[in-house]
């Protein structure tokens, strides 16, 4: 269960070796924008060889590689596999070939290390206008995709908005990169609240971000973590009403009752189904609480 | 296996170091560090191992140390290596 | 005859200042004072010797003392911390005698004891009249409290007030008043106000330090001390100011109204008393302009002497009514011993200051530290100085996990119970070794520099000389 995902600077030892203490769900090793084009080789050794001491072990593992049109991107691929993330993010996908190209460089290097081919998922950034319409598409290319992900930034950019904090502009975005996701039976995450330093202003991004019905959220800060973790766990009166729907409906079918309404609304499937999902969220976060 | 041309990676932050590998005969390698009384010995048997790993024989090497981890220590040798140009596979 | 006297030189003059002597000097100027180094300077010039000087704290502002030394002109310092150039020049055997290193609370105990004697206290005045109504609230050096002079100027044989604020009689308020001052000279600057108080004190923004800080808040929290009335002191460094901010929404969310904070204050804590987080704050020693300002304006903010603040000696003490103390370290061991006053090669760069008495008075005392700093782990097997013993050390919180002292079950208990990660300190030594590699140990000298002497009177340890 990945609610928060934190962006690690991946050619920083001094962030690398306490990238694992932020209580974050999952951390992105990052060998695109957060490192300069001189340095990508001296990031894409020291995040290989952080990994492997660290280990990393209380969270899930991330790595963001450059785009697949740089030269960087199947060295990075290749020598990131071998680490087994959970996921590696491709970078400015724009459309479902991207993520076929991107899937076989990784089958290629799980080959070359013996891993089962489909040990390693994909998490496709979606940052281009293109790569938003196409999200569907993007999400359906291949098995490995296991979420999607929005990044605002160069997506604003690329759409000639202004990126704001309200986020009118990317409404539309947010919307839509659900729905595709959802449609294609994938996790969902929505992009990173820049300013470090508005506390009232994270919680209203991240509370948006529940509302449109993301899987969680990623950060560049850890200080939004918490934050992040907190909207996206079930509450105490969701988890309470959830096991209310389950024991109403239980109790139903004992007594063969069709139709069954709960404090006068009706239960019927998706209503049951979201008391699972909750039941089994609060399930899985049991251990770590936020 | 000789080095072909200067060339250095890392930095000088915390935790980081900053390693400069040189053609030279023989192997010399000279570390500075801010953890030398504790480590002193651990960094330069981690950077000689890193460079026998990848078959350098004749160097000079500079170690500029701000309390990295051996990890960093050895990617950093490691990247200087690439950089200089000469990696045996 | 006027107490006011037309330099420096006269009042030293009329002192009686001569061979063999100890001066005292208070540090509420920090960084920024100017007047040790000046009253020295002109020591030297008179051509006196042997003098012992006796600080309540000493900064790398004080460097020219290096030159003094040499010289012979100062052949002995009794200090509460000592910054890291003067520590570095002690360390490699600057003095013949070893450095005394006592405690805030253990100075004025001693001086007031008579154990140890002042001939000479020179009080560095941010406002002044002519007879010595001092203050610290008012003047270009203004430092706020002036707590830490307070026992100088009841004990010493002569008490100099310096000033570069010379105001009509009576200045108001006098937190030292005339009935203790010999003279009283003007100079043209007591001190550098960059140096003495920040503008603001900044809480860290690395993020190590801020996970550091809010599992302590947390341990706050779930210790069963955070009530009404609760107390509470942190040092204004890295991680320990950060606890502030942590513990705040906490107190809000529960209800908490704090009694008061101690210590060191700074403009966090004097909003949590603006906000009604605390009815009281306790200050002996300000740390940034906020503080100053309300320690003048706001009746709720008193200054208290370092006898109040921390003696052992004393009917009773701010310490022993304290419920939390959030402090540092740079070495801690396997039984909670704690070392403020070396580095990690055994070097000289701090001291006590009031890290043992605060440990001791307060119900709950919390070491806040990274778990290595730059590859060198904080928990060792044994410290190289023992600053603060460890049966007066409650947990120790790092940012992998937290260690709680056997000789508190109970707490180590509701620690686990509330889910927080809480090791045997062995194991965050071994954690931290793992990514570490184990540090070899330093080799140190045979000759004593320093001694470290308990808020008691006894002497707990021995620092050794730098090879």
């Amino acid at each position: 269960m990945i609610r928060s995902m934190l962006f690690i600077p991946g050619n920083s030892p001094a962030m690398l070796q306490n990238a694992d203490i932020h209580r974050a769900d999952a951390i992105i090793l990052d060998l695109e924008d957060a490192v300069s084009p001189d340095q990508k080789d001296a990031a894409r050794i020291l995040v290989r060889n952080a990994v492997r001491t660290l280990g990393f072990s209380g969270c899930r593992l991330i790595i963001r590689v450059n785009p697949i049109d740089t030269p960087y991107c199947a060295l990075d691929v290749s020598s990131v596999v071998p680490l087994k993330p959970d996921m590696i993010m491709p970078t400015k996908v724009s459309g479902p070939q991207t993520v076929k190209d991107m899937s076989h460089l990784v089958a290629q290097a799980e080959a070359a290390c013996g891993l089962a081919e489909g040990t390693v998922g994909l998490i496709p950034l979606l940052e281009t206008c293109e790569g938003i319409e196409n999200a569907y598409a993007i999400a359906k290319a291949d098995p490995r995709v296991r979420a999607l992900f929005l990044g605002a930034e160069d997506l604003t950019s690329d759409m000639r908005a202004k990126r704001t904090k309200a986020g009118g502009e990317i409404g539309y975005s947010r919307g839509r990169i659900v729905m595709a996701a959802r449609a294609a039976g994938v996790e969902v995450y929505d992009t990173p609240f820049t300013d470090v330093n508005d506390e009232e202003g994270i919680l209203q991004d991240v509370a948006l971000a529940k509302s449109l019905g993301f899987t969680g959220k990623a950060a560049i800060s850890p200080r939004h973590v918490e934050a992040i973790n907190r909207a996206f766990s079930p509450t105490p009166e969701e988890i309470a009403y959830a096991q209310e729907v389950l024991e109403i409906i239980e109790e139903a079918r004992r007594m063969g009752k069709g139709a069954i309404a709960l404090r006068g609304k009706m239960i019927d499937k998706p209503i049951v189904d979201r008391a699972k999902y909750v039941l089994e969220m609060a399930r899985m976060l049991g251990g770590k609480p936020e | 296996m000789k080095i072909g041309r200067s060339a250095a990676a890392g930095s000088l932050e915390s935790s980081d170091a900053m390693v400069t590998i040189s053609p030279g005969e023989g192997m010399t390698v000279e570390i500075e560090s801010v953890v030398m009384k504790q480590f002193g010995p651990a960094i330069e048997a981690a950077v000689r191992q890193e460079l026998a790993r990848q078959g350098v024989e004749d160097a000079l090497v500079r170690v500029q140390d701000k309390g990295a981890l051996e990890c960093t220590i050895r990617a950093r040798v490691e990247t200087a290596i690439l950089r200089a140009g000469e990696v045996k596979a | 005859m006027s107490k006011l006297c037309d330099s420096l030189r006269q009042a030293m003059e009329r002192a009686g200042l001569k061979d063999g002597m100890t001066l005292s000097f208070h540090h509420h100027l920090r960084n920024g004072d100017h007047v040790l180094n000046m009253v020295l300077e002109e020591a030297a010039r008179m051509g006196v010797k042997d003098l012992t000087v006796q600080a309540s704290s000493l900064f790398d502002v004080h460097a020219p003392l290096i030159g003094h030394i040499q010289r012979g002109v100062v052949t002995g310092i009794e200090t509460d911390y000592m910054g890291g150039v003067l520590g570095k020049a002690v360390s490699q055997g600057l003095l013949d005698r070893p450095v005394v290193f006592r405690s805030h609370g253990g100075r004025p105990a001693a001086i007031e004891s008579g154990r140890v004697h002042i001939d000479i206290a020179f009080i560095a005045a941010p406002t002044a009249d002519c007879q010595g109504n001092l203050n610290g609230v008012y003047g270009p050096a203004a430092c706020g409290s002036l707590g830490y002079a307070f026992s100088d100027a009841r004990c010493a044989g002569k008490v100099v007030a310096v000033t570069d604020n010379l105001v009509p009689y009576p200045a108001s308020p006098a937190s030292i008043d005339e009935t203790l001052v010999d003279y009283v000279v003007r100079v043209d600057c007591i001190g550098d106000p960059q140096g003495i108080v920040s503008g603001t004190t900044r809480i860290t923004r690395d993020p190590v330090g801020l996970r550091i800080a809010q599992y302590a808040a947390q341990v706050i929290e779930h210790s069963g001390l955070l009530k009404d009335g609760f107390s509470f002191q942190t040092g204004a460094g890295g991680a320990s100011l950060a606890v502030t901010q942590y513990l705040r929404p906490i107190m809000k969310q529960m209800g908490i109204k704090g009694g008061f904070g101690l210590g060191g204050i700074t403009g966090y804590l004097v909003d949590m008393l603006e906000e009604g987080y605390f009815e009281q704050l306790l200050d002996v020693q300000c740390f940034d302009l906020r503080a100053v300002q309300s320690i003048r304006d706001n009746p709720r903010h008193q200054e208290i002497s370092a006898m109040r603040y921390a003696s052992p000696t004393a009917k009773s003490a701010a310490v022993d009514n304290l419920d939390v103390v959030i402090l540092g370290a740079t070495q801690i061991d396997d039984h909670f011993n704690v070392n403020v006053h070396t580095d990690s090669s055994g070097q000289i760069m701090g001291g006590a200051g009031g890290h043992s008495d605060t440990a001791a008075g307060a119900k709950l005392t919390m070491i806040v530290a990274p778990l290595f700093r730059a590859r060198l782990p904080i928990v060792v097997d044994q410290v190289l100085a023992v600053s603060t013993p460890g049966d007066t050390v409650d947990v120790l919180v790092t940012q992998r996990g937290i260690a709680v002292n056997p000789a508190k079950p109970q707490l180590k208990a509701q620690l686990e119970q509330a889910g927080l990660p809480v090791y045997p300190i062995q194991e965050l030594r071994e954690m931290a070794q793992r990514l570490t590699g184990v540090p070899q140990p330093v080799p140190r000298g045979d000759r004593v520099v320093g001694l470290v002497e308990y808020r008691d009177g006894r002497i707990i340890d021995e620092i050794y000389q730098i090879p």
